[in-house]
């Protein structure tokens, strides 16, 4: 845990959001709708709450993060490359043939990486099967896993969670991007998620409902969590803009894996620029 | 001879119990079937090295996945045919793709969950599995080769498919045997033929090279317990010894064994392959025996075969 004043991690939300969609714009290629979502989810963990080593990428009492949702992992790869796992110039090779930043996230071609995902609905199980790693070997690493809203209709995702309970892992905290928009439409038209929520609850979870984009209310809700060994897993149910921090992509489907012209790109960054302090 | 009987599942049950006990990071993941595929053993011993997802297969290859990252050899253990076709996208993705050591140990392997029908058969599995880059595809022959690929999986890194019977099988190798993964085991040399088998068929390549001795004609049986990688030299001297291969597996004809070996005779562009195997068709409840008949997986069928091919 890092002590870093909320001003410092907005401004460096908004720095990740502006490395994100320049790295899309420059591949023309990759999903900013769902990175921007994260983004303040990402910061928080990167920045200030989880115990990682740039120097170290396989540390082992590191905390692990899972991308479930891995077609976002753009604004990983941006976290990754301002803590120096490795350099910035990377960033320009998203996509590319031969680069570390695959599509989707290699564990083995870029540092930093935990979990290979991109095939929705697989990195929960996967961060359950570190967290009882944890749990079996005493130590005190935690195991963040970011799942999307979309996603959460994969019946795996309920696989692990009934297991995350089971195995008592109140050092699992699942992340719940709850965007309201996947690729074909809103969840409530392609397939209607109810509250998920009330259904991670259902699975014993300690669930915390929050303003996924408020950086105020994550690190609050972090700091809860850190307080709460209780046995339960827990759930932020993070209720968010997808696309949010460059208006014309706020709460748009169409942006789901679309890279912006170079107009809207310049638009992009003037408006992301106006959000640093 | 070949009168002592024992189900495969039985040799890994024993293994994995002494795997465990010598190396703390062995886990299993099992997925409530654990009784029926021998882990309870390893489960009453050494609970802090076990798991159970309950009846949720794709989670368990998960859980495994994760477990692998942080240092661990768990062996996902369940049936070939959900261990293979239930999980397969989890042991693409999470196992297979970042070339993690996860063991997928299953039970019930071919038809020899014979009563349970169809549903429980596994014919398919090992073709599926053995397309995917980076697994291993192994199917132990008896009791005894069980215990040792078990062994020889547990000290290799990265995914490995094992494949066991439900059924006793006769027990063919001595305690002594020794076994390599990805080397196949020459079992009886010959010049007229080569039978080439794996998991269950073995023993039906034995029996038949012995009748095949009666009328003359002297068979070559290999035990190609891995189909992946293939032991390609073993092939090739069979090519050049014997031109004349008869493949067995109790497997669909497709994608297994005998294309494997096939594979490898094409590209020679010398040389014949028969295929004895399952006839690309479901099974249904019937003995085992009988499901073996129906798709011509037997002493006399291979005899036949052999014989036509030396005339």
């Amino acid at each position: 845990m890092k002590d870093v004043s909320m001003n410092e991690l907005k401004n460096i939300a908004a720095d990740l959001r502006k490395k994100t969609v320049s790295m899309i714009y420059k591949a023309q290629s990759g999903h900013p709708g769902g990175s921007l979502s994260v983004a303040d989810f990402v910061t928080a963990l990167y920045f200030k709450e989880m115990n990682i080593d740039p120097k170290n990428p396989k540390w082992e009492d590191r905390d692990r993060f899972v991308l479930s949702k891995g077609h976002v992992c753009p604004i990983q790869y941006a976290a990754l490359a301002t803590l120096g796992f490795f350099p910035l110039e990377v960033l320009d090779t998203l996509r590319e043939e031969g680069s570390i930043l695959q599509g989707h996230p290699d564990m083995k071609k870029c540092p930093g990486i935990d979990i290979s995902t991109g095939s929705l609905g697989q990195g929960l199980a996967c961060g359950v099967g570190m967290a009882i790693c944890a749990k079996l070997d005493n130590k005190a690493y935690r195991t963040f896993v970011v799942v999307g809203d979309g996603e959460a209709q994969e019946g795996e995702i309920w696989e692990a969670a009934q297991c995350a309970n089971k195995y008592k892992l109140d050092n699992l905290v699942v992340f719940v991007d709850n965007n309201n928009l996947q690729l074909d439409g809103t969840c409530d038209e392609v397939m209607p998620n109810l509250d998920l929520g009330k259904k991670f609850e259902a699975f014993g979870f300690e669930v915390y409902n929050i303003d996924g984009n408020s950086m105020e209310e994550i690190v609050e809700t972090l700091d809860k969590i850190n307080a709460s060994i209780n046995g339960k897993p827990k759930c932020i149910y993070a209720q968010t803009v997808k696309g949010k921090g460059v208006s014309y992509m706020e709460n748009v489907c169409g942006w789901h894996g679309v890279a912006p012209n170079a107009e809207e790109y310049k638009q992009a960054m003037d408006e992301l620029n106006s959000q640093i302090i | 001879m070949y009168d002592k009987k024992i189900a495969t599942r039985d040799g890994f049950g024993e293994m994995i119990v002494e795997l465990g006990r010598k190396n703390k990071s062995i886990c299993v993941v099992d997925v409530d079937i654990g009784k029926s595929c021998k882990t309870t053993i390893f489960a009453k011993e050494l609970p802090a090295q076990h798991i159970n997802v309950g009846i949720a297969e794709q989670c368990g290859a998960g859980v495994a996945a994760g477990m692998a990252t942080c240092g661990k050899i768990p062996f996902v253990v369940t049936y070939a045919v959900f261990g293979s076709l239930r999980m397969c996208e989890m042991i693409r993705q999470e196992i297979c793709y970042p070339n993690l050591n996860v063991k997928i140990a299953c039970s019930h392997g071919g038809v020899t969950p014979a009563n349970d029908g169809a549903s429980h058969q596994s014919i398919e599995d090992m073709g599926v599995l053995r397309t995917i880059p980076n697994m291993t595809v192994v199917m132990p022959a008896d009791y005894v080769a069980a215990k040792k690929l078990v062994e020889k999986s547990a000290e290799m890194y990265g995914p490995c498919y094992l494949r066991f019977t439900r059924d006793a099988l006769s027990v063919i190798y001595d305690e002594n045997a020794t076994f390599e993964i990805g080397k196949a085991n020459l079992l009886k040399d010959g010049k007229d033929v080569a039978i080439i088998a794996n998991g269950d068929t073995v023993i039906i390549g034995l029996k038949a090279a012995e009748e095949l001795a009666k009328i003359g004609i002297n068979a070559r049986v290999v035990d190609m317990h891995t189909i992946k990688p293939l032991d390609v030299d073993i092939v090739n001297n069979c090519i050049n010894e014997i031109g004349k291969i008869i493949t067995i597996e109790d497997h669909n004809i497709l994608n297994g064994l005998g294309s494997a070996v096939s594979e490898v005779v094409a590209e020679r562009g010398k040389g014949m392959v028969k295929r004895v195997g399952i006839k690309d068709q479901f099974g249904e409840s019937a003995p085992y025996e009988r499901l073996l008949a129906m798709n011509g997986i037997t002493v006399e069928d291979l005899v036949e075969i052999a014989t036509q091919m030396n005339k």
